[in-house]
């Protein structure tokens, strides 16, 4: 099976032998495909339940799971990496969920869909509606993504929080990548893709607060 | 009664037994110098005895798992929904072993059967059994068969505490360990529930402490109030809600103390034939077993370092209206196994059943059941 390709990027990403911690892992395929080639180990968190019987089908550990409600199950430093694909947009605190991801894990991985894109700003601009687009299908009544966000403003969030963007990555809702991408990812760019981590300081004042 | 047998049942099954004489030294510190145990087997034992599923009997069970003992039976076992051709404890793949409990009272020894030193029912003087007890019973059970480790232990509800023992006492003996709406102990709340249900029993007049055989009598209000109780329960308030409304027996109130709702007809109902089918003893040492596991008590109250070193996989499920072992109960399992690195899936299924549902064909439990039972690997090298 191919694997999608803003996965395929973030399996790139993961070193071997690494403990990774899947938030919104849907039917497994990330942590089974990094099971498979990169000896990963690790838990998907899914809260669908129908999802959690795919998990469980493909040989995934699945924790049923709200990730609204934090990750209070998991000790810090427990991963190497926690990892959450297209789910960042629907939570009700992203921010509260970046730290709690750098809490129990070394580094975090993120993709959610960038509101900057040219597509969404001409339908707000011109068309003076709330854009849907082939990443973000839903209508604004109906969305479950209810915290949309830029390239700019994610970036803009580490920095408040203190984190540290370690790679940045775009691709198109097929998940290819172009040069306009490349030069202007807030404006071409339909997903977005980041590695992060704490910035040292940050991460001397958590091991103090312990 | 079965007209036919469903091809996804398992059949007319025959209970055997097997008689222990090596002395069994118990948690209480007392010994059992003899024992006996019965059990009922589905499926084949493969060659290389690497198919073996052991179950665990929650409160009220026993071996009759699954199956019928003849075509006039009303009921087939009690995990029929999950036991059989197809089924997610799949008897084509799985030889599965289900005994009854040391202490019971449909075969293995307990109060009702025969103490060999006095020849009268052992009644309350047979000894307390622990879930440990249960755990070393069954594995002797286990080296009787040639089963030296168990593809799953599997248990619901007080066979999930024992499932969970298995794999903190045996941590060798067993590959995959399936744990369902258990808990690593009991709640005030549930001791609680557990002391009325035994006072009932202890302050029925026709108790003789414990002696009613010898008076040729049973404890009959107590133990069908105990059972009330239980039911109660075991059941979500929605679930109640559904099933019987406010609906009167009669369409009308008269204004007395006989059964006018429909709900207290049917706790009678099962209360009283609980009575005819099981022991009063027997209860009361179940709801001692289930209000003194604590595997963590043994480490300081730290259930993460008990589980240090389990070696088996895990499937623990809990069931969204179970408020007698709730999610959150489940969820403690979890995160002791998770902060061990330890193998774990776990699933909170949407049931309105209430602790019962584990006993009942839940689509998404099932499926989410056999998903995991479906993948455990059986060599057969």
């Amino acid at each position: 099976m191919k694997l999608r390709t803003d996965l395929a990027l973030i399996s790139e990403w993961i070193v071997e032998d690494s403990h990774v911690l899947d938030l919104g892992c849907g039917n497994g395929t990330l942590l089974a495909h990094l099971h498979e080639t990169r000896s990963v180990t690790g838990y998907g968190l899914e809260i669908d339940d129908e999802n959690i019987v795919y998990c469980i089908q493909a040989g995934v550990n699945v924790i049923h799971t709200d990730l609204n409600q934090g990750l209070s199950d998991f000790s810090d430093d427990s991963f190497d990496y926690v990892v959450m694909t297209q789910a960042l947009q629907t939570i009700h605190r992203p921010d509260l969920l970046l730290l709690e991801m750098l809490r129990v894990g070394r580094e975090g991985i993120v993709t959610f869909p960038n509101f900057g894109h040219w597509g969404a700003r001409i339908s707000l601009l011109f068309g003076g509606v709330m854009p849907t687009s082939r990443a973000l299908p839903s209508e604004w009544y109906n969305t479950e993504n209810i915290h949309l966000c830029s390239l700019h403003d994610f970036e803009k969030l580490c920095h408040t929080l203190d984190i540290e963007v370690l790679q940045r990555a775009v691709v198109d809702t097929t998940h290819h990548t172009s040069r306009s991408m490349r030069l202007m990812p807030n404006l071409f760019g339909e997903i977005a893709i980041y590695r992060f981590r704490s910035k040292p300081v940050k991460r001397i004042y958590q091991r103090k607060k312990k | 009664m079965p007209d036919i047998l469903s091809p996804d049942c398992v059949g007319l099954v025959t209970p055997q037994s097997h008689k222990f004489t090596t002395p069994l030294a118990l948690n209480c510190g007392r010994t059992l110098p003899s024992y006996e145990l019965i059990y009922e087997t589905y499926g084949t034992l493969n060659k290389n005895h690497s198919n073996a599923v052991l179950i665990c009997h929650a409160l009220s069970s026993d071996h009759h798992a699954a199956g019928y003992y003849s075509m006039q039976d009303k009921k087939p076992g009690w995990w029929e929904s999950c036991i059989g051709p197809g089924k997610p404890i799949d008897t084509n793949r799985f030889f599965v072993v289900s005994p009854n409990n040391l202490g019971g009272c449909k075969g293995s020894s307990g109060p009702n059967t025969l103490n060999p030193d006095t020849n009268k029912p052992y009644g309350p003087d047979f000894p307390i059994i622990t879930v440990r007890d249960w755990v070393k019973s069954q594995a002797r059970l286990g080296d009787v068969l040639g089963i030296s480790q168990w593809a799953a232990v599997v248990g619901g509800s007080l066979g999930g505490m024992q499932a969970l023992q298995w794999a903190i006492d045996y941590p060798k003996h067993l590959r995959h360990c399936v744990v369902i709406a258990a808990a690593s102990k009991l709640t005030a709340q549930n001791i609680a529930f557990n002391e009325v249900a035994r006072q009932a029993i202890l302050s029925d007049p026709d108790f003789h402490a414990g002696h009613y055989y010898q008076h040729n009598t049973l404890p009959r209000r107590g133990l069908m109030l105990a059972r009330m109780l239980g039911h109660i329960t075991y059941l979500s308030e929605f679930a109640m809600r559904k099933k019987f409304g406010r609906e009167l027996r009669e369409g009308k109130i008269n204004f007395g103390f006989d059964v006018e709702f429909q709900v207290e007809s049917y706790l009678r109902y099962q209360g009283s034939s609980f009575v005819d089918r099981f022991d009063a003893n027997t209860y009361l040492l179940m709801t001692k077993a289930l209000d003194y596991f604590d595997p963590a008590s043994e480490y300081k109250n730290n259930l993460s370092a008990a589980f240090a070193k389990l070696q088996a996989k895990f499937l623990v499920i809990s069931f969204t209206s179970d408020w007698r072992f709730s999610p959150a109960r489940s969820r403690e399992i979890v995160k002791a196994l998770l902060d061990n690195k330890k193998e774990v899936s776990y699933a909170e299924i949407k049931a309105h059943e209430g602790h019962d549902a584990f006993l009942m064909p839940i689509p998404r439990f099932i499926q989410t059941f056999q998903a995991y039972m479906q993948h455990i690997e059986i060599s057969n090298k």
